[in-house]
């Protein structure tokens, strides 16, 4: 039983976080906000250096062979920068997916191409999960992950219809993507399909959680420093307790959520099929969190928190667009509630991480799925 | 990250499970607030010694079992699990303990810690005075060197199990030119001492769970001195730390009580509730979980040699928020009926002991420094916002 990170894991995490603070600056979304693709093509020339997109990526398939809890931190470091292009999608729900999909020896030849294209970074490929009304950069997307009921299909860009939808935060390029299942290419019905888009729901949740949580601790630590400086009747405005106190709840909410997005991680990476809860919980814990620093930071910057100039303003929507992406506060509680009310399941401290582990599969234990 | 159990984990807690199951007394104890209850407490502490598991993180020599925080854990949630009695010497073993054991002399020890493992000696705590709450720095209450032995004199208040515990541990200013938090000591004092007058005040159950402590003229040997004179602030800021931390509230507390608050949950699903209270059940049964996640994670990283920092202030706020919501709920749960004091056995099997534990509750955000303190802590500590 050991919940920390490796030295590994968190040098590699501080190095890609180091990375992203250079580059995602408040300045450079900005200009991306003035462009039509909103992608920084050189950031993501500099990203495909780091060699993160086949991470996950099985060796045998040309990745590096990791897992969700080697890439945890990093999905949380691309919250804190507000990094706009779906980079953290691409490394954990894109490529996991297509994985699935070769693993089972679903689709054609095509399905492995797209896998090293995109772990080349020459494609990018974009998921459109029947969760999810709108995708996100689907206007640079040359490939689509695509669902219809529990059917999975693969098809180019030029196959696929876009209807653009304006986001509130203005760095998402939204578009909902319109296809032809006849023109498709079909991977996957029934309930292999279910199980994949399950899977991928999971991942892309988690991921999600992860940087919402990172969004939260930027959000807390920008209004520190502007409380810190903003002076007001003759001291500053972060002195008083009234303040302090609506950070320190955001770092309470922040620091429970933590835990629960690493559990989350490693369940969905060595127990997929029993990730549902702890997934579950981990969105619902970190959209909590950062909803709580978005009133609470906005409401401690005072007018400026309301401002256009005000760069809080790039954290705080792409919270309010994350905590609903991936499955809503509605979705994720009954999906926890289900799991709770099941006559058999397995309740109680001394349950918390299964019944030996999370992985042990010994009958009882079903009803943890 | 491994988040299985190794086999010697798993041995452990069967070991636990089956000590307890053999030993944990068919009928709850009568509370530890009366005197009937604490002398049936006092007895349970005496057969969790015999065992040897009165405190399994100690060392062999004074009757622990060595073990490290993973297993400590695995025992609080067997302990809970089992629903065995609470412990009376809490403010003994959990606060008063792992300081004796990191500033005492060996002679210290050997006096203090066996005779506290076998529940022959519980021990109150002694930090606030009527001027020094919140603010433990304005501590007067004094201890004047006379040779070697301390003479004592003032009061202390709101003195968690004083009324029948036989020593208390406290902080007393050594220094009387002293101010704030410098030239104050940690002197341990028999409660049976000539000049120390007790008087029980009831809490908002009725039973008198804490005291106020009168010192007029007491005096103890110098022997009773923890760590060096003056050296007490920093001593008790590690002790607040304990107490804060892992070991005085832990998560498998939250878990038993939020699993009954599922049960209860169920066991009321075809009447009207309020609608609301879905959530709340959820969100006490997450945030058990997340407590209980968050200490593994504190352990592991203590078991691997690293130290708690600044985040460890928002434990207090978060269990004690959390303890307050499962009881709310669990409240609202038992409606209108919520506010029956449980008298027969079938009241109990009706109301369990939610109306208790929700009296006890509103305890949590103010014992151990109020919340509102931990909210500043964490600003400036953790956060790192400007003091003034």
């Amino acid at each position: 039983m050991d919940s920390t990170f490796t030295e590994d894991q968190k040098t590699f995490a501080e190095a890609t976080r180091a990375v992203l603070t250079g580059e995602v600056t408040a300045e450079r979304i900005r200009q991306r906000w003035a462009t039509p693709s909103g992608v920084d093509d050189a950031l993501l020339e500099q990203i495909k250096g780091l060699g993160l997109n086949g991470m996950l990526v099985p060796e045998a398939l040309g990745g590096l062979g990791l897992g969700q809890t080697d890439f945890v931190l990093m999905a949380q470091a691309c919250g804190y920068v507000a990094l706009p292009e779906p980079v953290a999608e691409q490394v954990t729900v894109v490529a996991p997916l297509l994985v699935d999909v070769v693993d089972r020896g679903l689709g054609d030849s095509s399905v492995q191409q797209v896998l090293d294209d995109l772990q080349s970074g020459s494609v990018r490929v974009a998921v459109a999960h029947p969760i999810n009304p709108m995708v996100n950069f689907a206007e640079s997307a040359d490939w689509f992950l695509l669902g219809h009921g529990e059917a999975l299909y693969l098809a180019a860009a030029e196959q696929v219809n876009l209807r653009p939808r304006k986001s509130v935060d203005p760095s998402r390029r939204l578009a909902e993507v319109n296809f032809d299942a006849r023109d498709a290419h079909c991977l996957a019905r029934g309930d292999v399909g279910a199980e994949l888009w399950r899977a991928t729901l999971n991942r892309g949740a988690l991921c999600t959680a992860a940087q919402l949580v990172g969004l939260a601790e930027a959000m807390v630590d920008q209004t520190v420093r502007y409380t810190g400086d903003r002076q007001q009747f003759g001291r500053a405005v972060g002195a008083n307790q009234a303040v302090k106190h609506l950070l320190a709840d955001v770092a309470v909410q922040i620091e429970y959520a933590k835990p629960v997005i690493y559990r989350a991680a490693y369940t969905a990476e060595v127990s997929p099929d029993r990730a549902d809860f702890a997934v579950s919980h981990a969105k619902v814990a970190a959209a909590r969190a950062a909803l709580l620093a978005t009133r609470h930071c906005i409401q401690a910057h005072g007018a400026m928190g309301y401002t256009w100039e005000c760069d809080l303003q790039i954290w705080v929507k792409r919270a309010w667009a994350l905590a609903r992406e991936w499955g809503d506060e509605g979705f994720h509680k009954n999906r926890i509630h289900e799991w709770l009310l099941r006559p058999n399941a397995l309740l109680g401290p001394d349950f918390t991480f299964g019944r030996r582990s999370i992985t042990d599969s010994s009958e009882a234990l079903e009803s943890m799925a | 990250m491994d988040l299985r159990y190794t086999d010697k984990q798993l041995q452990f807690r069967q070991e636990v499970r089956q000590w307890l199951e053999a030993h944990v007394p068919d009928r709850p104890l009568a509370s530890f607030d009366t005197e009937e209850g604490f002398a049936a407490h006092r007895q349970w502490e005496r057969t969790l010694a015999e065992g040897n598991w009165g405190m399994v993180t100690w060392p062999e020599a004074y009757g622990g079992r060595g073990c490290d925080l993973i297993e400590w854990l695995i025992f609080e949630e067997e302990y809970y699990r089992a629903g065995a009695p609470l412990r009376v010497n809490q403010n003994g073993i959990f606060l008063l303990g792992p300081t004796l054991m990191e500033y005492g002399t060996e002679a210290q020890k050997a006096r203090f810690i066996p005779a506290m493992a076998r529940g022959d000696e519980v021990w109150a705590q002694g930090w606030s005075e009527p001027n020094a709450g919140s603010d433990m720095a304005a501590i007067r209450c004094s201890a004047v060197r006379d040779g070697d032995e301390f003479v004592i004199n003032g009061q202390k208040i709101w003195s968690t199990r004083a009324v029948y515990a036989d020593w208390v541990f406290g902080l007393f200013r050594t220094d009387a030119d002293s101010e704030r938090h410098h030239g104050l000591s940690k002197i341990l004092v028999p409660l049976n001492a000539e000049g120390v007058t007790v008087r029980p005040i009831p809490q908002l159950n009725g039973l008198p769970g804490f005291a106020e402590i009168f010192f007029d003229d007491v005096r103890v040997p110098d022997f009773n001195l923890l760590g060096g004179e003056g050296e007490g602030w920093r001593i008790a800021m590690a002790t607040a730390g304990f107490e804060r931390g892992l070991m005085l509230r832990s998560p498998a507390r939250f878990q038993q009580a939020s699993k009954r608050l599922v049960e209860l949950y169920r066991s009321r699903q075809n009447e009207l509730i309020d609608p609301s209270i879905e959530d709340a059940v959820l969100r006490c049964y997450m945030d058990a979980e997340a407590y209980a996640l968050s200490t593994y994670q504190t352990a592991s990283l203590l078991c691997g040699g690293g130290s708690i920092g600044a985040e460890a202030s928002c434990n207090k706020i978060f269990w004690s928020e959390l303890d307050l919501l499962i009881h709310e709920t669990a409240m609202t749960l038992l409606g209108a009926r919520a506010e029956i004091e449980p008298e027969t056995e079938q009241d109990v099997a009706e109301l369990g002991t939610w109306l208790d534990g929700y009296m006890f509750a509103q305890s949590g955000p103010i014992y151990a420094g109020t919340n509102e303190i931990q909210r500043n802590i964490i600003a400036e500590r953790m956060l790192g916002m400007p003091r003034k």
